[in-house]
């Protein structure tokens, strides 16, 4: 459960979801892959389920997802004060780097330099993505179920190869899942609790 | 003073009804700046567009700061992207008060045990749109073959293996491909 607040874990928590912030070129699933490797591996503040539902909760929310994702990690790490922390940490690099270029921002885009950095940064990002999927992945298969391998291949199918968003993907595995837990109950007489 | 009202009710209604993430936003912020109170032509958002996704941070932050700035600077800025952040602040709040409070019932678990497998094919997804986008410097529906990038394709089996192999840091592996490529294509550059 949520834990006390202390400054260093604040501190902390400020620095990395400003690290995060300021490196993060691409979409809100960009972060939130950086976001697994920085408070799962490398801090151990979140079980990997846990940030996947964080993840779950942060897409199907209105608002930009890396902030959604920080005002949830924030709130599981330091309460109210640190969603608070958490999020300042994401907006500032933003902020500050479009504060600067929008003065400049002619120069900016037609810098042909730039242009080709932000090109090639993308084979990084695709990889950072990539070595984050590979892991969340074979946790999944892990798992041994039909269901969640199915539900990964069907949703990634849906997703790829249907265009259909990411929010309907979501909300129709919450129905899923809702559907499995009846099955679950039903199976079980009413027995709260079973799952494999 | 009535400009900077505007503004912030309008970045309301961008943070309050974008879900999904950056590029749900994008048309909502074009219609409350250029159509609903003409604050920006057009080609002045195309431009906003650019730059919001040339930059680090979440799109819709980068516009909230951008369009803040260019309409009424520093403070413009800091009301928009206040009223960007806003509704998603107490939105995620309270869904993570929920969450916590409840996840630990093993109904709720089984519930979200169905949706952690989607998540990791949403992320999956995205990073083959980005992927692509390297490798073709297109959409997954317009790849041209021939269009080809060797220098990315290299680029990326490269971090791949530092990330897969030695773990190395992600921050490290993004800015070292930037640099890296960049040097790599210097000559086509400077010719």
């Amino acid at each position: 459960m949520k834990k006390k607040a202390d400054k260093k874990m604040l501190w902390q928590l400020f620095c990395s979801t400003f690290m995060l912030s300021a490196c993060t070129f691409g979409g809100g699933f960009v972060i939130v892959s950086l976001m697994k490797k920085e408070f799962v591996e490398k801090l151990g503040w979140l079980a990997e389920d846990e940030m996947l539902d964080v993840t779950a909760i942060a897409q199907s929310s209105p608002g930009p997802i890396p902030v959604n994702a920080s005002v949830i990690l924030g709130y599981r790490m330091g309460g109210i004060l640190g969603s608070f922390v958490a999020v300042l940490g994401t907006i500032i690099p933003p902020f500050v780097i479009i504060s600067v270029i929008a003065v400049f921002y002619e120069q900016f885009r037609s810098n042909v330099y730039i242009a080709t950095a932000l090109q090639v940064m993308r084979a990084g990002v695709a990889a950072v993505i990539f070595d984050v999927v590979l892991n969340l992945a074979k946790n999944v298969c892990a798992t041994q179920r039909v269901l969640y391998i199915g539900l990964m291949g069907t949703a990634f199918f849906c997703a790829v190869v249907l265009n259909i968003s990411a929010m309907i993907i979501i909300l129709a595995c919450l129905v899923i899942g809702i559907i499995d837990l009846l099955f679950n109950l039903y199976g079980n007489k009413g027995k709260v609790g079973v799952t494999e | 003073m009535i400009l900077l009202f505007k503004l912030f009710i309008s970045f309301i209604q961008v943070g309050l009804f974008s879900v999904g993430g950056g590029y749900a936003a994008i048309p909502l912020i074009q219609n409350q700046i250029v159509n609903v109170h003409q604050l920006m032509t057009m080609a002045g958002f195309t431009d906003l567009i650019t730059i919001a996704e040339m930059t680090p941070g979440p799109i819709s932050i980068n516009s909230a700061t951008f369009v803040g700035t260019q309409l009424a600077g520093p403070i413009g800025a800091l009301i928009c992207t206040i009223g960007c952040v806003i509704p998603a602040f107490i939105i995620c709040l309270l869904l993570a008060h929920f969450y916590y409070k409840y996840r630990n019932f093993s109904g709720v678990q089984t519930v979200l045990a169905a949706l952690r497998p989607a998540v990791v094919a949403m992320i999956a997804s995205a990073g083959l749109s980005i992927l692509v986008l390297g490798l073709f410097n297109s959409d997954l529906k317009s790849i041209v073959f021939g269009n080809f990038r060797v220098i990315e394709f290299i680029l990326f089996i490269g971090a791949l293996f530092l990330l897969r192999k030695y773990k190395m840091n992600a921050i490290t592996i993004i800015f070292g491909t930037g640099i890296i490529g960049t040097l790599a294509y210097l000559p086509t550059i400077l010719k």
